[in-house]
């Protein structure tokens, strides 16, 4: 909380010094960002700010300002603001909807700001400089693939699925297709809105409904928290794998702990966003070129790299 | 519940016009269970039941006080934001005070959930009586406020219950007495304790009094001001008590919990038989409410004919047809 409010108190005194700022000649990175109103966003929140604090202190000649806004109309307000008072050299931008922030994010590019975007992509994929996304679909192709593995090809599989958005339809996707031709067979999937309340629900009607199941795949770990409960609660044995998806770190947690249960995780991590900052900065003042597309992938979290994956820290 | 369709005859005559109200949210209980037998014989599984009903307690609780604000002629759309701003705060007092009291921050957490809920619930009453504006948009602030303050608490994560409470709080939602979940017996108690306050004391009638018609009770000598501001009040000690049972659940507070909760206590409510423009209050009927609610819900992954893109649909007819079902025995 306090680090929040000294952020807040840096990027308003950034502000203030910002024609100073540009007296020195510093280059000028502006982050837009969704304000955290769940997990996933308050880890780009958190992600976002330590790429700027070690940046800021990293190159003496570079200034990092991170901004956050509540909704999409509220992200094009900030994007006026920020560029309003002086030049920005570069904006890295996690817009709110594509189809909004496109016309905005274009306004800044035709001023010579580099743009870079982060996770969903503009409608017209001419602005974008640098795109950095991460990978829905293998996201549901590597828990297909780990749970082929671990079950032998074959068994009884439950899915819970978020909002109805293309990030959960790839997801989806994935999933679906990399099991076809198994033996292993999805007996239901339900809408639970990457809530853990409501995949508490779903999991014990999960539960009720069918006598055996070998295996749980929520594709987020918000869910799998509610999903955890529910299977702990019944005393079933038959539940070999409950796996999520996303990152959390208090799953990444259970993975270096060697839980049974969900030995694996998938990332599609917030951290991406504090990547594509620093290959941002790396081609503003390393004159490293990084124009283009950029997908991570979402390897396998196992005992053996979680520690890549884990931020104690964060709030996700 | 089956004991209130055994004293509502005991009633005196006059009331026997309006007690098909009461038994309305019954029958149409009775139909869903029946309906989703047929369905799946799974659904009328003790554990099925006990699952749906014991997970009912969250709404059917916070839906007992919103019961008193709407029969008092008011609404509360903070109910969803305050319940999980109750369990952040409840849960951070818990966690700090874990490490000097050990168990004993359990009941000093219930205790200041119930202080917070009443402060709430305080707040709420006085904006919308001595600040004399409407329910509907006081509220709407409120709820606002709740929910940013929670998710602040939270930077936009989660709080997590401290893990040496976490095994000890665990039997206030799945704990069972005699075989009961005690989120039901909870249910019941409150239930108990409003339909008293509501049917046998005095201020149960001046609620419905001002409910039904503010300038009548007004000419009474009933203050509207302090019958609704308590209404309130009990409200947000509802959400309170509902908030003690929710904390053991998942054992964090979330800036997602109890979203849209608001909704589902409203629907239970005029499920219940409660007129949304106030007057009399069926506590009763509420959680029979409540319960159907969650009920639907279960019914729509229990049953295989719906299509995962349509849950939402086929839920919003069912409740459409409860109230017609109830509607109809009303105008016997």
């Amino acid at each position: 909380m306090f680090s929040r409010k000294w952020i807040a108190a840096a990027t308003l005194g950034a502000l203030l010094l910002a024609g100073q700022a540009m007296a020195q000649d510093k280059k000028v990175i502006a982050v837009s960002i969704p304000a955290a109103d769940h997990g996933w966003t308050a880890g780009i929140v958190y992600h976002a700010q330590a790429a700027a604090k070690e940046i800021n202190a990293a190159f003496p000649n570079v200034e990092v300002v991170v901004k956050t806004s509540p909704s999409a109309a509220e992200q094009v307000s900030a994007l006026e603001d920020l560029s309003a008072s002086r030049k920005l050299d570069a904006l890295v931008i996690l817009p709110y909807s594509s189809e909004e922030l496109t016309q905005p994010v274009k306004a800044i590019k035709d001023m010579g700001t580099f743009i870079t975007v982060v996770d969903r992509g503009l409608t017209d994929a001419s602005v974008q400089d640098l795109y950095l996304a991460g990978d829905n679909i293998a996201v549901g192709t590597n828990t297909a693939k780990f749970m082929i593995d671990k079950l032998g090809g074959k068994g009884d599989v439950v899915v819970l699925r978020g909002i109805p958005t293309v990030i959960d339809d790839e997801r989806i996707k994935g999933f679906q297709d990399t099991i076809k031709g198994t033996n292993l067979k999805v007996l239901d999937i339900q809408y639970a809105h990457w809530n853990s309340d409501e995949a508490f629900k779903l999991m014990q009607d999960y539960l009720a409904k069918y006598p055996h199941i070998d295996a749980v795949w929520a594709n987020d770990d918000d869910m799998l928290l509610g999903v955890l409960e529910a299977v702990k609660q019944s005393g079933r044995t038959d539940i070999k794998l409950a796996l999520g998806g996303n990152g959390m770190k208090d799953i990444v947690k259970k993975v270096i702990d060697g839980d049974a249960m969900t030995p694996v995780e998938t990332p599609y991590p917030p951290s991406m966003i504090k990547t594509a900052i620093y290959m941002t900065v790396a081609n503003l003042i390393g004159q490293a070129p990084v124009r283009g597309t950029v997908k991570l992938d979402a390897p396998l979290i196992t005992q053996a790299n979680a520690k890549e994956y884990y931020f104690p820290d964060s709030p996700f | 519940m089956a004991v209130m369709t055994e004293s509502a005859p005991r009633r005196r005559p006059l009331d026997l016009n309006i007690s098909w109200t009461d038994v309305g949210p019954f029958l149409a209980l009775a139909a869903l269970l029946v309906v989703g037998y047929l369905i799946n014989p799974d659904f009328l599984s003790a554990t099925n039941l006990a699952n749906v009903i014991t997970r009912s307690a969250f709404i059917a609780i916070i839906a007992v006080g919103a019961t008193f604000v709407i029969s008092s002629g008011g609404l509360d759309l903070s109910v969803g934001s305050m319940a999980a701003f109750i369990t952040g705060i409840t849960i951070m007092f818990m966690n700090a005070v874990a490490p000097h009291a050990g168990i004993w921050a359990i009941p000093a957490g219930m205790a200041v959930a119930i202080l917070v809920g009443l402060l709430c619930g305080l707040a709420n009453g006085l904006i919308v009586t001595v600040g004399r504006i409407e329910p509907f948009i006081a509220t709407l602030g409120t709820m606002g406020i709740f929910r940013a303050l929670i998710t602040y608490l939270t930077d936009g994560g989660t709080i997590p219950i401290d893990r040496s409470l976490r095994e000890a709080y665990r039997p206030v939602y799945f704990g069972t007495v005699a075989g009961v979940p005690v989120p039901i017996l909870i249910s019941i108690a409150v239930a108990a304790v409003a339909s008293f306050i509501l049917y046998k004391m005095k201020y149960g009638r001046k609620c419905a009094a001002v409910g039904a018609n503010e300038d009548v009770a007004r000419y009474s000598g009933i203050s509207v001001i302090r019958t609704r501001t308590v209404a309130y009040i009990v409200q947000g000690v509802c959400v309170a008590i509902a908030a003690i049972c929710y904390v053991p659940r998942l054992g964090a507070a979330t800036p997602t919990t109890g979203q849209l909760w608001e909704l589902q206590v409203i629907t239970a409510v005029v499920i219940g038989g409660t007129a949304l423009r106030g007057g009399k209050g069926h506590v009763w009927g509420t959680v029979a409410g409540a319960v159907i609610l969650e009920l639907i819900a279960n019914l729509m992954v229990l049953s295989d004919f719906v299509s995962e893109y349509l849950v939402a649909a086929v839920q919003g007819v069912i409740i459409i047809i409860a109230m017609l079902i109830q509607r109809f025995s009303n105008s016997k």
